[in-house]
């Protein structure tokens, strides 16, 4: 399969949105070319299944390379493993959804629709790239799109937001160069930027001790790591629906995929000299954001606070290095991504009809909007890691995996973040229970249920959720042989390093 | 009576080039500016000739760069007055304290 | 050996159930709900006692002794070798009983409901989620593997939630359903970590390797997890402990009760099936799953045993003071639980110690059937005069000799009375609570007592005295309403003669059960004395109540207000959780760490302001810039650097 389809089409959907003239074409050829890009992301499922299944073990498959900066060891390569097609996969299922929900987006209807397939384009991109530069180049390619999408389309201090969020991923792209460049510098003989040759080569301890925390806390940033997460709520809560989605199930899956696949995966000795502090911000971010969680008035605050815990999760996983926790974080990437992209998209429904985002101000909805507030029940009860849905299966692999480490303070750090899903309940509940349930205010008595284009993006991003919660071992066994290789290379060059 | 040496020439460039700095930094008539850089640059080109003719004698490096500066010269010339005629044409005036606007 | 298909079906039907009705139940069976539903749970009930009695009496003994019969597995999730979580079923004594009673009594409550919501216009979604609640109450006492009971539990919680919550546009039943989710949430977290601490010492999340492990001190693993220790206690302590703080917030026993009166806020059917029958007792039945593990550890056992009866009497005492009927029948339930709690706490392992075992589970067996009854025939007064107050009923035999004659069955059985089910059961407690520790034995006797008093006080309060009102309504209810009381009533009274300790034992071998007529007197005589001081009480108005309420004080005022625990809590979770820890959380997130990044924007702004003036526009202050600048970058090469 060749992976630079996955890129292709969403440069070909860019430009035919370009060339057609109405907001109706803009809207359905981006549709049909999300589409497309969908179909495209489970044939590479198949593909891979295939491939593999067919014996083929090497780390990174359909790989395609071309020189591009021969001298500075830059080149074009592309290659994925089960990590990186889970994370397409992911992709391609939000941004048809975002494609689906914006269908009322009137203004500027062609550069709307342009900034999204981009960013799409970036993320896509960033995740079949096994060449550091193009790597550091696509992640670019998925910032820029964003500071527009909040700052022309957002609502309430979306200049604020806009400007703070992009000034913040872009401190978390700078100390990713600086990381970057420091392993390239550092690596030995053969100064490369290429992923898979960097990965077989042993970089030395000091260098790694010093690039690690460059690129963790550069990426982390990207998924809300503790202290630098404060773009997350003002970001969101400012963002076009379409936008928030993005935001939230794509782009901060950039940095979690960037950590694990550059940071930890390059870098091991590191990752075993920081897995502690990772570990400490992690779970710091898990029940603090929960408790954040629980003041807030605004559902869109609500929520992505309540994503600064749950990418916390991702990190707890990642920091533990053990191969259940690290397919855990996976899991938690899919997951978080699918269901918050679908917590957004609900919001984004009900201010629709509302006219409000405060919670206090809604009420009794489910008699007026029964799909609409369904769905929020499941998204909720996701988010709290009810079984059956996929954040339950995602969280209950991290714990476990985390729990085999051994020793007081993994346990306690597990034992703090399971804290957190008690929190959720609280808010999470008390958020329901004010929306959907209670009395229904005289205003709100006229309001309509979801229209098929915001039940289609409903139902498919609640297909995600249940495809991983009821049946998760498809997700389990594209994971977990990944994190294995993984975990494979930080037990030797860690003995090796001793 | 010796023939003039390195130092005369030095001698010369320096004054010529502390005159047309002092040119530029008092006046505020910009074409006096544009005349006082003009100094300055040829300071320089005397310069060169000078180190040309006295330490390389047998090189024609200072004499390119002379020529070069020259033709800069000469072009910076016809665009700075070309600046200084628009500038007359919309102020009225060639002071250059009343040309500040490109500021913060 | 049993049919695999039929056994999944029996889960599976319910489900069916809920996935039918709750796609598609508004638009097409919006009249039909009830009836489909029905018809799938009785298809399901048929199926579980086929499998149940095909277990007891054809294959599921060999040699004397009930063997587990694991049926089936599907590898759900793997985490890593050994560690994973395998969706399977197993048949054993305690599993079979609870294919007995649980699709039973969701049948009961498919019928009853067909009558007393009839009209209802969210029939459908009642019935979808009644569904869902049967598949997984069927799931978790089928489980074999203790993260899939974890999933069922869960399950269990949120179908319990969206059915308390049915009345969605009511507050109070809002706050309620949250009030339940939380609270057993926060006992789910003791739960999970529970798992974790013992699935890593058996490194299994199988039950059977679990037991096989960790419940016999023969054992490589149970002997490190049973040494290894934090804060003094071993890490199996631990893992029980936790464990059973799950099932304590599922089973509403101290201090985890909270949730429990208050989730009589949904309609009566559901709490007839849930927060009675069926739900309430997974705590139990939680522990009595893990019994073998549980009884490695002694001190957690006595935790177990203190807890219920403690949880016993205390409930025992508020439901005295309590007028809300079905508030009444809530603190009996979480009375009666702690009866099965504490007798599994004092149980032994082997031979006749581990009476305990099997008086619980024979307990939980008859409580089922007949606290369903009174529920359900509470569901048929509340419908009658349509209040829950004590207050406003009276002399309603009159009206309703039908529920009338089930109901004072229910409360003989309650009572322990022979010759109704409970008698029989409740006399097993007491007999194991005799035998193995006397502090509780006596504890326990006197809630029995008090249980005859309180239940009677209800009995006379509403079916004598006099009439409140004029019930000018409809008569008891249709055939719908009337025929699961009947069986029911029926149940109550046969259920005691079921020779149980045949059948589900600890070990699977028979442990009769006799009848010790000397020991049943001072229990029965007690109930009698209980129920006499209700009759003199309550049984005609009068001021006699009154006047012992202000005898009793300042502890009456405590019992009626219930001991101030949700006040309690309310103090914890507004005053010192909410105001010191969310909102401190909060503002550091706002300025503290949101503070630093502004400050570090606002800074550069700043200083870019402050440093802005030196672009003047003005050609010949660059110019000395340049100069300066040139000058300093001579000094510095010329003579700075050498």
């Amino acid at each position: 399969m060749n992976l630079l389809l996955l890129i292709l089409i969403p440069l070909v959907t860019a430009l035919a949105i370009w060339l057609v003239r109405t907001p109706q074409q803009v809207r359905l050829v981006a549709f049909a070319g999300a589409a497309v890009q969908f179909a495209l992301s489970f044939g590479l499922l198949g593909a891979y299944r295939l491939a593999r299944a067919g014996g083929n073990s090497q780390v990174f498959i359909f790989q395609q390379q071309y020189q591009w900066f021969p001298s500075w060891g830059i080149s074009f390569h592309v290659g994925v493993d089960g990590i990186a097609v889970a994370m397409i996969i992911l992709t391609a299922f939000i941004v048809m959804a975002g494609v689906l929900v914006s269908w009322t987006v009137t203004k500027m209807t062609k550069e709307f629709y342009l900034l999204l397939i981009l960013l799409s384009l970036g993320a896509y991109g960033f995740f079949i790239s096994l060449d550091l530069f193009v790597l550091f180049f696509f992640l670019e390619v998925a910032v820029i799109p964003k500071y527009l999408l909040i700052g022309i389309w957002g609502s309430g201090k979306k200049e604020y937001a806009a400007g703070k969020l992009a000034l913040m991923l872009m401190l978390g792209s700078a100390l990713v160069l600086v990381g970057m460049l420091g392993m390239y510098f550092g690596s030995g003989a053969d100064k490369t930027f290429n992923l898979v040759a960097l990965s077989g080569q042993a970089i030395p301890a000091t260098v790694q001790q010093i690039c690690f925390p460059l690129l963790f806390a550069g990426f982390g940033i990207f998924t809300a790591l503790f202290p630098f997460h404060t773009w997350v709520p003002d970001g969101h809560s400012s963002a076009p629906t379409a936008g928030s989605m993005f935001l939230a199930g794509i782009s901060m899956k950039l940095g979690g995929y960037g950590c694990l696949r550059v940071a930890v995966y390059l870098l091991p000795a590191g990752a075993k000299a920081y897995g502690d502090v990772v570990i400490v911000l992690a779970a710091i971010a898990i029940l603090y954001g929960a408790f954040a969680t629980m003041l807030q008035r605004d559902l869109k605050y609500m929520n992505a606070y309540s994503s600064i815990s749950h990418c916390g999760f991702v990190l707890l996983g990642i920091g533990m290095l053990t191969q259940t926790a690290l397919t855990g974080a996976v899991m938690q990437m899919v997951s978080h991504g699918v269901m918050t992209a679908l917590f957004f998209a609900v919001i984004g429904m009900l201010y629709q009809r509302t006219h409000t985002r405060q919670i206090n101000e809604m009420g009794g909805l489910m008699r007026v909007m029964p799909f609409i507030t369904t769905v929020l029940f499941f998204t909720g009860l996701c988010s709290l890691g009810l079984p059956g849905l996929s954040g339950f299966v995602a969280e209950m692999t991290i714990f476990t995996g985390s729990w085999q480490n051994p020793g007081s303070f993994y346990r306690a750090a597990v034992i703090v973040s399971c804290m957190s899903i008690v929190v959720t309940a609280v808010y999470i509940l008390r958020a329901i229970g004010k929306v959907a349930m209670g009395p229904l205010p005289k205003q709100f008595e006229l309001l309509t249920d979801a229209a098929w284009y915001e039940k289609a993006a409903a139902v498919l991003l609640l297909a995600g959720i249940l495809a991983i919660g009821l049946a998760p071992g498809w997700l389990n066994s594209l994971v977990s042989p990944a994190t294995e290789l993984i975990m494979q290379k930080i037990n030797a060059t860690s003995a090796g390093i001793k | 009576m010796s023939t003039p040496g390195l130092y005369h020439l030095l001698f010369v460039s320096t004054a010529l080039f502390f005159i047309g700095m002092y040119g530029f930094f008092t006046r505020r008539n910009l074409v006096t500016m544009l005349m006082s850089i003009e100094l300055l640059l040829n300071s320089v080109n005397i310069n060169f000739i000078a180190f040309n003719k006295y330490l390389w004698p047998n090189r024609l490096d200072g004499l390119f760069f002379t020529i070069f500066i020259i033709a800069i010269a000469a072009a910076e010339a016809a665009v700075a007055i070309a600046i200084i005629i628009n500038l007359y044409r919309t102020r009225q005036s060639i002071d250059v304290q009343a040309t500040e606007t490109l500021k913060h | 050996m049993p049919n695999t298909t039929l056994v999944l079906l029996i889960a599976l039907l319910p489900l069916a159930a809920f996935i039918l009705l709750g796609l598609w139940g508004k638009k097409l069976f919006s009249q039909s709900a009830g009836v489909i539903a029905t018809v799938l749970i009785l298809a399901a009930t048929m199926l579980a006692w086929y499998t149940a009695y095909k277990y007891f009496f054809v294959y599921g003994n060999t040699a004397g002794i009930y063997q587990k019969i694991p049926l089936f597995s599907y590898s759900w999730l793997s985490f890593s070798p050994g560690m994973s979580i395998d969706m399977g079923i197993v048949l054993d004594p305690i599993s079979a009983m609870m294919l007995v009673v649980v699709p039973f009594i969701s049948l009961m409550v498919h019928v009853y409901s067909l009558a007393y919501l009839k009209g209802e216009e969210r029939g459908a979604v009642y019935y979808a989620y009644l569904g869902l609640f049967t598949f997984a109450m069927l799931g978790l006492v089928l489980s074999a593997n203790i993260f899939q009971l974890y999933f069922f539990w869960e399950l269990v919680g949120v179908s319990s939630f969206l059915l308390i919550g049915f009345y969605y546009q009511k507050p109070s039943a809002v706050a309620a359903a949250k009030k339940a989710f939380i609270v057993t949430r926060f006992a789910d977290l003791g739960f999970l970590i529970g798992i974790l601490v013992l699935s890593s010492s058996a490194n299994s999340f199988d039950f059977a390797t679990i037991i096989q492990q960790l419940g016999n001190p023969q054992q490589a693993a149970a002997q490190s997890a049973t040494a290894a220790s934090f804060m003094g206690i071993s890490a199996l302590s631990w893992g029980v402990a936790l464990v059973f703080m799950g099932g304590a917030g599922k089973s509403a026993m101290l201090p985890l009760h909270i949730w429990l009166p208050d989730a009589m806020e949904g309609p009566t059917p559901v709490s007839a099936l849930i927060h009675a029958a069926t739900m309430v007792v997974a705590g139990v039945f939680l522990v009595a799953r893990l019994f073998l593990v549980f009884s490695m550890s002694p001190a957690v056992l006595q935790l177990v045993a203190y807890t219920g009866a403690g949880s016993a009497v205390f409930a025992a005492i508020i439901a005295c003071t309590q007028t809300d009927i079905k508030r009444v029948l809530a603190y009996s339930t979480m009375s009666q639980i702690g009866f099965m709690m504490f007798a599994l706490g004092i149980s032994g392992k082997e031979g006749d110690a581990a009476l305990g075992y099997t008086a619980s589970m024979f307990h939980l067996f008859t409580h089922a059937m007949f606290k369903a009854l009174l529920f359900l025939a509470a569901g048929s007064i509340i419908h009658f005069v349509h209040s829950n107050h004590m207050s406003n009923m009276g002399n309603l035999r009159k009206y309703m000799p039908v529920t009338h004659g089930v109901f004072l069955i229910a409360c003989l059985a309650i009572a322990g009375i022979p010759p109704f089910a409970g008698f029989f059961s409740k006399e097993a407690i007491l007999l194991a609570a005799f035998e193995q520790n006397k502090i509780i034995f006596y504890t326990a006797l006197f809630t029995s007592g008090l249980t005859a008093f309180y239940m009677f006080r209800l009995y006379f309060k509403i079916f004598w005295g006099t009439t409140q009102s004029d019930y000018h309504s409809h008569g008891e209810g249709g055939a719908a309403m009337l025929l699961p009381l009947l069986l029911l009533g029926v149940a109550s009274c046969a259920a005691g003669f079921i020779p149980f300790g045949n059948y589900v034992t600890l070990n699977g071998a028979v442990l009769p059960l006799h009848l010790h007529i000397g020991f049943s007197v001072a229990p029965v005589l007690l109930a009698l004395a209980g129920i006499a001081v209700a009759a003199w009480l309550y049984k005609k108005a009068n001021s006699r109540p009154a006047k012992l309420a202000a005898f009793m004080g300042s502890f009456y005022k405590w019992a009626a207000h219930k001991f101030y625990v949700d006040e309690l809590y309310n103090y914890v979770t507004q005053k010192i959780i909410f105001n010191l820890i969310a909102k401190p959380a909060a503002w550091i997130d706002k300025n503290v760490v949101d503070g630093l990044v502004n400050f570090s924007g606002n800074s550069t702004v700043l200083a870019s302001e402050k440093i802005k003036g030196w672009q003047s526009g003005k050609v010949q202050q660059y110019a000395t810039y340049f100069l300066v600048g040139i000058v300093v970058l001579a000094v510095v090469f010329i003579y700075l650097r050498k």
